[in-house]
């Protein structure tokens, strides 16, 4: 089979005698036995670890759990620094985990789970940090100040938490570049290995700040201006 | 010489993250190195869960989980550190409680939990089956809150020691430029997990479990024990070594041989179900898990990732076809020798999670009490190591060969790729599930031999950036110490004992 790699600045084709195999599985038949200059980065084999996203036809995968075909085009993640090859700068996308303070603020001691209360944050908090979501998202592409979708997901992960105590304090810290500049074009929803939906997300996480009577800057240039009950007048 | 941290941690996964919190906690200034990114460790694959005598589902005790932990440790564990690690246990699992990880949840309310082989009670607690994930990603949440700085694409190259024969500081090679850096601190915490890769393909473990903080111990003049102990997990895929959790089993599933026979009891102890899965094997069958009769709805219900996988991996349907299995190595008791403060012969030095050997496990690990471990143990190296640094004086580090040198030296006539993968296959052969004198000794032979032609092997890629080809031979060199220590340990135990099985006649 016929594949072609984006190596720095050039396309390089590989022909390989194999089929039926993950993409990983691939890059590490070229690495190893044909060209041990391959850059790329991979772990668990296994989908948990998010090292080895990248795209393939412009479409965001983990190579460990797609079939790679003949033909395909593959390319390291967009919006991103690539280091080499494959391998991109991760450091930027997960420095917004903490520019969100994507963490348990504080926690009610008193408060008990049920089993439901466990499914409200259980598929937010399968997230592996792949970094899919930022290559995919357009935002993220113009505004590289943007929070982004994965670190959203995990405010949202811990606002929605029956314990956190701080619900306001992490809100405070998304209103700016955070839920409001999204577009909700769920382009990040699509891509996700994990089948999260970080717009859904950060269309809970409006909501929440609504009730706390934090506002959706962007109408402000529309002139209206707001009524005094905080909504919007046009 | 520049001393700017008390605390230096390798390794980023649950243990090293554990203590890098835990000493910041102390008022320490911490660097963790990691030579991963902090969310990409083994940890996040456990998926069983971590065990602690809640008896949230039914009666348990501390008492209970000692016993079962001694007696699946064949004898050769520290009772004391047993009983610490148990009855820390609680407090571990109400501590990540209380950071944020999403435990799954009985209908009163408790923190759900669920019998693993070798358990007299329901007693892994989980995060439906991606509990070492959700552990590692609060633990780094938690960091993040912390201020902690992590560093990315660090590669452990030595541990520095200085005159006194104290640690001083370690040395990094920067995968992403090249650049070799010497970081000081008077207290060093090794958490860089286990050698499982040493199976190579064999194994179920992430490709990077290649053992560099155990060889750079080992280098540095600490002390190794119980290397020959190797947990194999009877259930791989069988193409690819992608584990198919105990859980498909305790929920029912069958071994079956090429005949369609069951021939061994599916929910004995990981060893025993191992050996028998040989021994079948040795007689040309072909195993197989069968799942079939669970239904389609259970499966996706219960198994889903197990379906996932084996349609990827194997190009079946579980739910409709038999899926190909194999034992292949899993998780390494052996490791760094501590003592009860985490602490190695070599002062200053501390490590904790799978690359240490606290005597918890002995000769076989239980599912769930690698990840109470890694908690349990990684707060003491945290705190030990911080309690150390207060009264350590450090000079500067003796002058040592970098292990880099090798590189200088090295022809590249041969292939390293192609020699790592036939040394896994060895492994595997000669140094598996079950043992003779003779097949050690061939082993042993084809070791030394690769290691004293080293430098015939080498890198192409001569390029400064990102360049995973030297990476990847500097952690085949690792393995090669290590697979030499495993060797040299089982030769020394001429009774089976545990994962470590001597056949008396091939």
């Amino acid at each position: 089979m016929k594949v072609s790699i984006k190596r720095d600045d050039a396309f390089v084709s590989y022909d390989v005698d194999v089929e039926g195999v993950t993409l990983l599985s691939l890059l590490n038949i070229i690495k190893t036995k044909i060209d041990n200059t391959l850059s790329f980065s991979s772990s668990c084999r296994s989908s948990v670890c998010g090292s080895c996203s990248m795209r393939v036809n412009e479409r965001e995968v983990l190579a460990c759990s797609y079939k790679v075909q003949d033909g395909d085009t593959i390319e390291p993640l967009k919006n991103v620094t690539v280091l080499r090859d494959l391998v991109v700068d991760m450091d930027r996308a997960y420095s917004f985990n903490a520019k969100a303070k994507a963490w348990m603020h504080s926690q009610a001691e008193s408060i008990s789970l049920t089993p439901e209360d466990e499914k409200i944050n259980e598929l937010q908090s399968d997230c592996i940090l792949c970094g899919s979501c930022y290559s995919a998202c357009p935002v993220y592409a113009v505004n590289g100040e943007f929070l982004g979708p994965f670190s959203l997901t995990r405010v949202w992960k811990y606002v929605s938490d029956k314990r956190e105590e701080g619900e306001q304090e992490k809100l405070n810290e998304i209103q700016v570049n955070g839920i409001w500049d999204c577009t909700l074009c769920n382009e990040c929803t699509l891509v996700c290995p994990q089948g999260i939906s970080s717009k859904a997300d950060i269309e809970k996480l409006r909501m929440k700040s609504a009730q706390y009577g934090f506002m959706d800057p962007n109408f402000g240039s529309f002139g209206g201006g707001f009524g005094f009950d905080g909504s919007p007048s046009f | 010489m520049k001393v700017e941290y008390d605390v230096i941690i390798i390794g980023a996964g649950g243990a090293g993250l554990t203590a890098a919190l835990n000493a910041k906690k102390e008022g320490a200034e911490v660097l963790v190195l990691t030579k991963e990114y902090p969310t990409r460790s083994q940890t996040c694959m456990a998926q069983g869960g971590i065990n602690a005598a809640l008896g949230s589902v039914s009666k348990d005790s501390v008492d209970a989980h000692i016993a079962n932990t001694l007696k699946s440790a064949h004898g050769e564990a520290d009772e004391e550190a047993i009983r610490f690690m148990c009855g820390e246990a609680l407090n571990a699992v109400a501590w990540l409680d209380s950071i944020g990880v999403c435990f799954s949840r009985t209908k009163e309310g408790k923190i759900a939990q669920r019998t693993l082989g070798g358990a007299s009670a329901p007693r892994a607690c989980y995060a439906q089956d991606y509990t070492g994930l959700k552990i590692l990603h609060t633990l780094y949440d938690k960091v993040l809150e912390a201020g902690i700085e992590v560093q990315s694409d660090r590669f452990l190259l030595d541990i520095l020691v200085d005159i006194n024969s104290s640690v001083c500081g370690v040395r990094i090679l920067d995968i992403r430029s090249s650049e070799v850096l010497e970081f000081n601190a008077p207290s060093v915490i090794l958490a860089t997990g286990g050698y499982s890769r040493v199976y190579d393909k064999n194994s179920t473990n992430a490709t990077a479990s290649t053992g560099d903080g155990i060889a750079a111990a080992l280098r540095a003049g600490a002390k190794l024990i119980d290397m020959e102990f190797v947990q194999f997990h009877p259930t791989a895929l069988k193409n690819s070594s992608i584990l198919i959790s105990e859980s498909a089993r305790g929920e029912g599933g069958y071994l079956l041989n090429s005949q369609g026979k069951r021939f061994t009891n599916e929910l004995d102890p990981r060893d025993a179900v191992s050996r028998a899965i040989h021994t079948e094997i040795l007689k040309g069958e072909e195993i197989f898990l069968d799942i079939r009769h669970l239904g389609e709805a259970f499966i996706d219900e219960g198994l889903p990732q197990e379906r996932k996988l084996a349609k990827l991996y194997e190009n079946i349907d579980p739910v409709y076809e038999l899926i190909p299995v194999k034992p292949v190595a899993h998780y390494t008791m052996g490791g760094i020798a501590v003592d009860h403060k985490s602490q190695t012969n070599i002062a200053g030095l501390f490590a904790c999670g799978e690359c240490a050997n606290h005597r918890v496990h002995g000769a076989n690990r239980l599912g769930g009490n690698s990840l109470l471990e890694i908690v349990v143990f990684g707060k003491e190296a945290g705190v030990n190591a911080v309690e150390y640094a207060k009264s350590a004086n450090i000079n500067e580090a003796v002058e040592r060969k970098s292990s880099l040198d090798i590189l200088s030296a090295t022809t590249n006539e041969l292939d390293f790729y192609a020699k790592r993968e036939e040394v896994g296959d060895l492994f595997y052969k000669y140094v598996g599930i079950v043992r003779t004198k003779e097949e050690l000794q061939v082993a042993k032979n084809e070791i030394t031999n690769i290691k004293a032609n080293i430098t015939n092997y080498g890198v192409s890629d001569s390029s400064k950036v990102y360049n995973t080809n030297r990476i990847e031979f500097l952690e085949f060199i690792n393995m090669l110490d290590i697979a030499e220590s495993i060797i040299n340990a089982a030769l020394s135990r001429d009774e089976s004992c545990g994962a470590h099985f001597m056949a008396r006649e091939l």
